[in-house]
């Protein structure tokens, strides 16, 4: 029997049908077959490929995840994906963090939370990247303050890095301070290409 | 490159990340901070919980300024508050004191019998709260970002939450199920029942959902109770008066945000439910002196 390549997506709470409709149309893209699958539970963990964190509320995300005792097994994933709440969840380090919040801790990143403010100053936007011009959505997003070595910009607009990765010890992790699930499945397309290159 | 500020992908957006959570009623910093470590996705700040207003009687307005300024400098998660329906310089304040989302709301008294207020004209987003698929596609026509079914605040009585589930998603398969047999014909005189244009019916029926994110409201009182809207196919929950007029505040407020991301898990639904104390008390939909859910549904 042949195994099939399994993308899970964190699906707690935050835009999780969003994120497995994108990653769906990734892989029609891209001729590859996968199984995208919403993942609640440590059992479910444990069998993924990869692994793609939504956006939502990062505090909601690590909580829940910690209650479900899942955590350690989550950092075992090799290829994880996060978008807004998501880099913040793969973030290292994290400013204006709620009492006791925690993180995955797996990039070595620097992430400030809610860095341009409340509901009322979130904006899109058009932005160039690598994989050409894109709408970029930014809801009460978090700001990818600075990368540490190891860590390579990925997109960037200006002086912000909007994107970044990190290639280390047969671990891939890739962070996106914005939504691209809501305006395209180039990002979800260049992940992808990465968990099916093993 | 150019920013743009307010446009219905970011109101609605900012919903999408809200689904699969939990939105509390607080009324005090300190019950703030307890639903934030809770899990809370959101949290209302209000001045008294629908139980209370409804105990209360007489006029009930917007919430003091410096109460919501207090309550969105004590958390990191998203704040929301209340405006009276139609009362469209309530929703400007609210927006002036930079709230996330405004609550255009029937558990306050309605400034306007025959209008709601005006939302695209906003930055801010808005949720509206629906009895019927008729009311919740009006409120998205006038541009809610996202939609509650209304319930019946302050209860403690799921009963009408249920009803209200019920009506919008049997208007909402109706619709679905003319648009499978390709009797789009059909959708002249839905849209002319509803009051919205024959576009809006027509998205709706073709999705088989609301076009905006879509919660429930009004009544939940219990892990279990929340856990059901979940399971009807809803995309959160909002807690008002179920919380905090408990006997263990915060171990209900955990168990509920526990019980809707595992909302298909009865064994993990029992185990939170477990030692949770006295719930609300809760009332008899017959024996209320005020019905608030029929407020604000022209």
């Amino acid at each position: 029997m042949i195994k099939r390549t399994k993308i899970g997506v964190l699906a707690f709470q935050g835009d999780v049908t969003e994120h497995v409709l994108a990653t769906e149309h990734a892989l029609k893209q891209l001729h590859l077959t996968g199984q995208v699958t919403p993942v609640r539970t440590k059992a479910a963990i444990l069998k993924l490929d990869a692994l793609i964190i939504p956006g939502g509320e990062s505090t909601v995300l690590y909580a829940l995840c910690e209650r479900a005792g899942m955590v350690d097994e989550m950092k075992k994933i090799p290829y994880i994906f996060g978008t807004c709440a998501g880099a913040i969840l793969l973030s290292h380090r994290l400013k204006h963090t709620a009492p006791g919040q925690k993180t995955l801790g797996l990039m070595n990143i620097t992430v400030d939370r809610n860095a341009y403010g409340a509901q009322t100053e979130s904006f899109e936007k058009n932005i160039l990247t690598p994989f050409g011009q894109m709408r970029s959505v930014f809801i009460r997003a978090p700001r990818i303050v600075k990368i540490g070595p190891g860590v390579t910009k990925l997109i960037q607009d200006g002086e912000e890095i909007l994107a970044c990765e990190q290639n280390k010890n047969g671990t891939y992790y890739l962070a996106a301070s914005f939504h691209p699930e809501l305006t395209t499945t180039k990002i979800h397309e260049y992940f992808l290409k990465k968990v099916f290159s093993k | 490159m150019s920013t743009i500020k307010g446009t219905f992908k970011l109101k609605s957006g900012l919903a999408q990340m809200l689904k699969g959570g939990v939105i509390m009623d607080v009324t005090t910093v300190e019950q703030a901070k307890i639903a934030e470590a809770a899990g809370a996705v959101a949290v209302m700040a209000l001045e008294r919980i629908p139980a209370d207003i409804r105990a209360d009687g007489g006029v009930a307005r917007m919430s003091d300024p410096k109460m919501i300024q207090e309550i969105k400098r004590a958390v990191t998660i998203p704040v929301m508050a209340k405006c009276r329906i139609g009362h469209f310089v309530e929703a400007q304040v609210l927006e002036t004191l930079k709230v996330d989302l405004v609550d255009e709301s029937e558990v306050l008294t309605p400034a306007d019998e025959e209008y709601h207020i005006e939302k695209t004209k906003f930055t801010v987003p808005f949720v509206c709260g629906a009895r019927n698929l008729g009311e919740a596609l009006r409120r998205i026509n006038e541009g809610a970002a996202m939609i509650r079914t209304k319930g019946e605040a302050g209860s403690g009585n799921i009963v009408e939450a249920v009803r209200h589930m019920r009506a919008v998603l049997g208007g909402i398969t109706e619709l679905h199920e003319l648009y499978r047999a390709k009797k789009t014909s059909a959708f002249t005189q839905k849209a002319k029942e509803y009051r919205v244009p024959v576009a809006l019916v027509k998205t709706t029926a073709a999705l088989g959902k609301l076009p905006v994110v879509h919660f429930t409201a009004g009544g939940i009182a219990t892990p279990a109770d929340a856990a059901l809207c979940m399971q009807f196919g809803m995309d959160g929950v909002f807690v008002g008066s179920g919380i905090f007029k408990s006997s263990h505040p915060e171990k209900l407020a955990k168990a509920i945000v526990e019980a809707v991301a595992h909302f298909d898990d009865a064994k993990l639904i029992a185990k939170v439910s477990e030692n949770l104390g006295e719930p609300m008390k809760g009332l008899e939909i017959e024996k209320l002196d005020v019905r608030l859910a029929g407020r604000g549904s022209n």
